[in-house]
């Protein structure tokens, strides 16, 4: 009965449990329905997929207004892939983030801390149902402006400052998007993405499509942080309370990836993309660009978030690197990377926050050592890193060899190449971390330490485990990956 | 999955777990025993593939076995044995359980019947033998372990592109024979040479494998070299770019060797000039050359295997590995001397030791071949090998001028390791049989002609005719100690003389040269990519959005045109 609204309830049920905190006004109340409305959102979202895994599309009018006139949430295998990604790092996220925020924001802050993530979680939700343009942009801003506030929760009075850039730089992408949703608006007549993609091929040589597709890309571009537009990111990062920096690390970046394949397949075509304009190369120097330029710049930073930052840059600049291949081979890894990196980054991020709750700042020179006093949270890291490099065994392996993979079946040996090169330079700065936390003595501060609670090293480490089971069981990421990037190819014909 | 508990490389490396864990009289039999056991079990492997599992979308054999592979899987196996029997004394106590992982992993590459599977192992491998290297010790050694991981790594990355490529292009994960026609079969050929040792990267292993402990070379010098040298036997057979490299690896090891003064650095470059014997063998590529390389891999472990006991045991004992600081050793130290000696006479291939019925293999295959320049190559080759490896090392080591220490032969267990790989040297010199049994091909070679014995003592007896004859020369003159710059400048010819200071110019100019450019070009990316550097550093947020106007301005431009 309720089954045919889930679509919407998605992203519905958190979106009202944020007036319900604000009202009720205790943060361990907001934590609880935080919790409650993440895994609800898990559970509907694990239903979506398996009703869509036979290829079929869920479409839920909304106010049973049909589309294309109402706004549809139109669920498919690739959106369905993503929601459950996003859901799933929202609920291990909120378990593990009572005692990290209990120690890092104010008390009389924690229940908006608790709206505002539940409203960040109902737009990253709404973003990757809705088959609506403006309805895209309006979720956009939620969890954009959500977020923003997320981050300037964070201790370091720097994070004003870096929360203050992502606002300028996140609403000029907003900026963008709108007004790239609306030129083709403008051309078209139909915000309905699907409605959109079939009236485009009349009016596709018109500069005011090019100048959609402009505005679209830079816009998208500076929401998933691709290098050069990804200078907000490591402040933003590095300064936002340590859950929120694993949320958004794990989710906001993938969301917006997603936001990118679905306009430039679903909406423009492939074609019209990739084959009648350089976009391929564009994305191609820019992932490379990232992949080599913001590894190199992690190998020198001295705090550990903001290193993880810059890999992040880094790891997007492989995702969109499959992307710009134009092959089912790249998307596939560039989906896959998507989840996978979402793994790797997120663990990483919450097993960061651990020695933040123990340390304050965490920075190479006072955690020397600190392996012997927290064990536990060091070898998650270690774990972790392994992936970032792409030892067999772990997700990063996989990633890496489908991008590989369809490097060459574009016959380009030497992206290959620079391809495991580049794995060298995360090698560098894991192996940074490997030494100062392993091979250090631990000075006293750091020999007083203890672990980190049960309640945060719990859901790190099952994404740690994850890491290590979807690195050996491919089934469900490939699997899920090559049937998203096909449909994804099918749609744009 | 039952088939996988047979696995010999897994049971050492489940060795290793338990050598972690356990402590005392448990720990020594666990390290004696279960190499056995893998021993045992390596001997059983049946042919064809024993276990199958799915990974990505591929099925992978991660085990499976012919005779090849249970070959270099017989004498890994030995090799564990023997080197933990001869560590069972090492106080370092990681690096037993290291040594297990290394040779474990070496074997996982031996029975891998796919090539993911040989890059797992192959990764394994370089984090095993990194362990054993730093398990040493000290700043010069961790510093010599990231070094080595480095390259190893590379090695690794060019390997997993490679691989990567030939599934893309063949759409096969098996691992068989390859030929050099795609960029794909190039990385994975130069992922297996650095592992080989091969230029231009061969100094990782000089470098790195004397920084390890005394009993921790002993393995290093087995395991990584020799699985190059199988999977280029089952990768590459026959590929003629082979056979040159393997002559360059000869002579680099040969010429570096003899101006080399440490003990153990002697005997890493004679690593390198024999694992050069076996590259040239597989380049040469008919059935004659590839047993001749498979059958001298078994052998040269062994005795090289013995030559760095023997070298371990005096550095244990003496504390020094300098050539200049030792000799006179063989008064205290006999059995110390008469092993060194018996694995100096085996890399030497003289007759009626194991070296012999290997190499001889790979030299008839030459002149099978009708290969004269090969021919007269690997010859002057085996009389560099008798003069650095052969006669160098326990000369000074052993005889020359009496340091004046007393040492005693080292404790019972590492006699006895020396003890054993010294009977097997003989034991195969006399018996090729059994060894010839184990080849991947039918051997229709008899070592012991008169024809190959006579040209092998001719060879040996003529290069070692300076040697002596110069010796002669200097016991007249008691009053002289022998000095070892004093033998390089009379003993060698004068021409040699001025080719090895020019190579050690040439080598300081190139060394002096890389660090210059590697520490400008780490100052360089600093200036660019440190936390101060444009790319680093939080910008004001008017130039972030300037740049945004700039990436729209672009891409209109692309659009438009």
């Amino acid at each position: 009965m309720i089954a045919p609204h889930f679509p919407v309830l998605q992203v519905v049920l958190p979106l009202l449990a944020a007036p319900i905190m604000v009202l009720l006004r205790s943060g361990r109340v907001a934590w609880v329905l935080a919790t409650v409305v993440s895994w609800a959102a898990l559970g509907i979202a694990l239903s979506l997929l398996a009703q869509v895994a036979d290829g079929s599309v869920v479409s839920y009018a909304i106010g049973s207004w049909p589309p294309p006139w109402g706004i549809e949430y139109r669920i498919d295998r690739v959106n369905a892939f993503l929601l459950v990604l996003v859901s799933l790092i929202a609920s291990v996220v909120v378990v593990y983030s009572r005692a990290s925020v209990a120690a890092e924001v104010p008390r009389e802050q924690h229940y908006l801390f608790y709206t505002m993530y539940a409203l960040c979680l109902a737009g990253l939700l709404g973003i990757a149902a809705t088959g609506d343009g403006f309805n895209l942009f309006v979720f956009l801003e939620i969890s954009s402006l959500s977020s923003y506030v997320l981050i300037a929760l964070g201790r370091d009075r720097r994070a004003l400052m870096a929360s203050y850039q992502y606002l300028i730089m996140g609403t000029i992408g907003a900026t963008f998007i709108v007004i790239g949703v609306g030129l083709l608006y403008l051309m078209t007549g139909t915000l309905n993405l699907a409605d959109m993609a079939s009236r485009l091929p009349q009016v596709t040589e018109t500069r005011s499509v090019l100048a959609a597709l402009a505005f679209l890309t830079v816009g998208i571009s500076l929401k998933l942080a691709l290098f050069p537009l990804h200078l907000w990111l490591p402040n933003a990062y590095a300064y936002a309370p340590s859950a929120v920096t694993a949320f958004l690390a794990a989710t906001a970046t993938k969301v917006s990836v997603y936001v990118l394949l679905r306009f430039y397949y679903s909406v423009f075509g492939e074609s019209r993309v990739f084959s009648a304009l350089p976009m391929g190369e564009i994305l191609l120097v820019l992932s490379l660009g990232a992949m080599f330029i913001a590894s190199t710049v992690a190998v020198f930073q001295h705090d550990l978030k903001r290193m993880f930052a810059y890999s992040s840059v880094a790891q997007i600049g492989y995702i969109t690197l499959g992307v710009s291949l134009d092959s089912a081979t790249g998307l596939t890894a560039g989906i896959v990377h998507l989840f996978n990196h979402a793994l790797t980054k997120g663990a990483l991020f919450l097993l960061l926050g651990s020695f933040a709750l123990r340390l304050g700042a965490v920075k190479f020179e006072n955690i020397g050592g600190i392996a012997r006093v927290m064990p536990v949270t060091s070898f998650g890291i270690v774990l972790g890193g392994l992936s970032l490099i792409g030892i067999p065994g772990t997700v990063g392996f996989v990633s890496k060899w489908y991008l590989v993979l369809a490097a060459f079946d574009r016959g380009a040996w030497w992206l290959a190449l620079l391809i495991v090169l580049s794995s060298l330079l995360a090698l560098i700065y894991v192996w940074r971390f490997v030494e100062a936390a392993y091979f250090r003595e631990p000075d006293e501060t750091v020999a007083k330490l203890k672990e980190a609670p049960a309640e945060m090293l719990v859901p790190a480490w099952l994404m740690v485990g994850a890491c290590i089971y979807f690195g050996l069981d491919t089934g469900l990421t490939v699997g899920g990956a090559s049937q998203a990037a096909a449909e994804l190819l099918r749609s744009g014909r | 999955m039952s088939n996988l508990l047979a696995h010999p490389g897994a049971l050492l490396i489940a060795g290793a777990v338990g050598l972690i864990v356990l402590r005392g009289r448990v720990r020594t039999a666990v390290a004696l025993i279960v190499p056995l056991v893998a021993l045992y079990v390596a001997w059983q492997v049946p042919d064809g593939i024993a276990a199958q599992a799915r990974f990505l979308d591929y099925e992978i054999a991660p085990f499976a076995g012919d005779k090849l592979s249970r070959l270099f899987a017989i004498i890994f196996a030995i090799m564990v044995f023997g080197g933990a029997l001869f560590a069972l004394n090492q106080t370092k106590a990681l690096e037993l359980p290291a040594a297990f992982l290394y040779g474990g992993s070496a074997i996982g590459v031996a029975f891998a019947g796919d090539l993911i599977t040989v890059f797992v192992f192959w990764e394994i491998m370089a984090i095993g033998s990194t362990l054993v290297v730093w398990s040493a010790g000290g700043r010069s050694a961790y510093r010599a372990s990231l070094r080595y991981l480095m390259i190893h790594l590379l090695g690794g990355v060019l390997l997993m592109a490679g691989i990567a490529g030939h599934v893309a292009e063949f759409g096969s994960i098996a691992f068989g024979s390859m030929t050099l026609d795609s960029p794909a079969h190039w990385l994975i050929l130069a992922g297996f040479l650095i592992n080989a040792g091969a230029p231009p990267l061969s100094a990782w292993l000089p470098d790195a494998y004397p920084e390890a402990s005394w009993s921790g070379m002993v393995f290093l010098s087995a395991f990584t070299t020799k699985t190059a040298v199988y999977v280029l036997l089952r990768g590459f057979p026959g590929t003629e770019l082979l056979l040159y490299i393997g002559l360059f690896m000869i002579f680099y090891g040969i010429v570096y060797a003899l101006l080399e003064n440490d003990m153990r650095r002697i005997l890493a470059y004679s690593i390198v000039n024999q694992v050069g014997f076996m590259v040239a063998g597989v380049g040469i590529g008919t059935e004659m050359a590839l047993n001749g390389s498979a059958a001298h891999a078994f052998t040269h472990i062994i005795y090289k295997a013995l030559l760095l006991m023997s070298a371990g045991s005096v550095l244990l004992m003496t504390g020094k590995s300098k050539c200049t600081d030792l000799g006179g050793l063989f008064q205290s130290m006999p059995l110390t001397a008469a092993c060194g000696i018996i694995g100096a006479l085996s890399i030497s291939s003289f007759p009626l030791t194991s070296g012999f019925v290997s190499k001889s293999m790979i030299s008839q295959a030459a002149v099978d071949e009708h290969m004269l320049y090969i021919w007269i190559l690997l010859a002057a080759a085996s009389a560099g090998v008798f003069l650095h490896a052969g006669i160098k090392f326990p000369w000074f080591v052993f005889f020359q001028k009496d340091s004046g220490m007393r040492p005693p032969d080292p404790p019972l267990n590492m006699r006895l390791a020396m003890l054993l790989f010294s009977a097997l040297c003989i034991v195969l010199g006399v018996f090729p049989g059994p060894l010839y049994e184990l080849l991947p091909y039918e051997v229709r070679f008899v070592p012991y002609t008169g024809a190959h014995v006579v040209t092998q003592l001719q060879l040996l007896l003529f290069s070692g005719l300076a040697f002596f004859v110069m010796l002669n020369y200097l016991r007249r003159t008691p009053t002289i100690t022998l000095d070892v710059d004093w033998v390089y400048r009379r003993l060698l010819p004068p021409l040699c003389a001025a080719a090895a200071s020019g190579l050690s110019r040439l080598g300081e100019t190139f060394s002096a040269a890389a660090s210059a450019l590697s520490s400008r070009l780490v100052a360089a990316l600093h200036q660019h990519h440190g936390p101060e550097g444009v790319l680093a550093r939080t910008w004001p947020t008017g130039s972030m959005a300037l740049w945004v106007m700039v990436l729209l301005l672009a891409y209109l431009l692309f659009y438009y045109l």
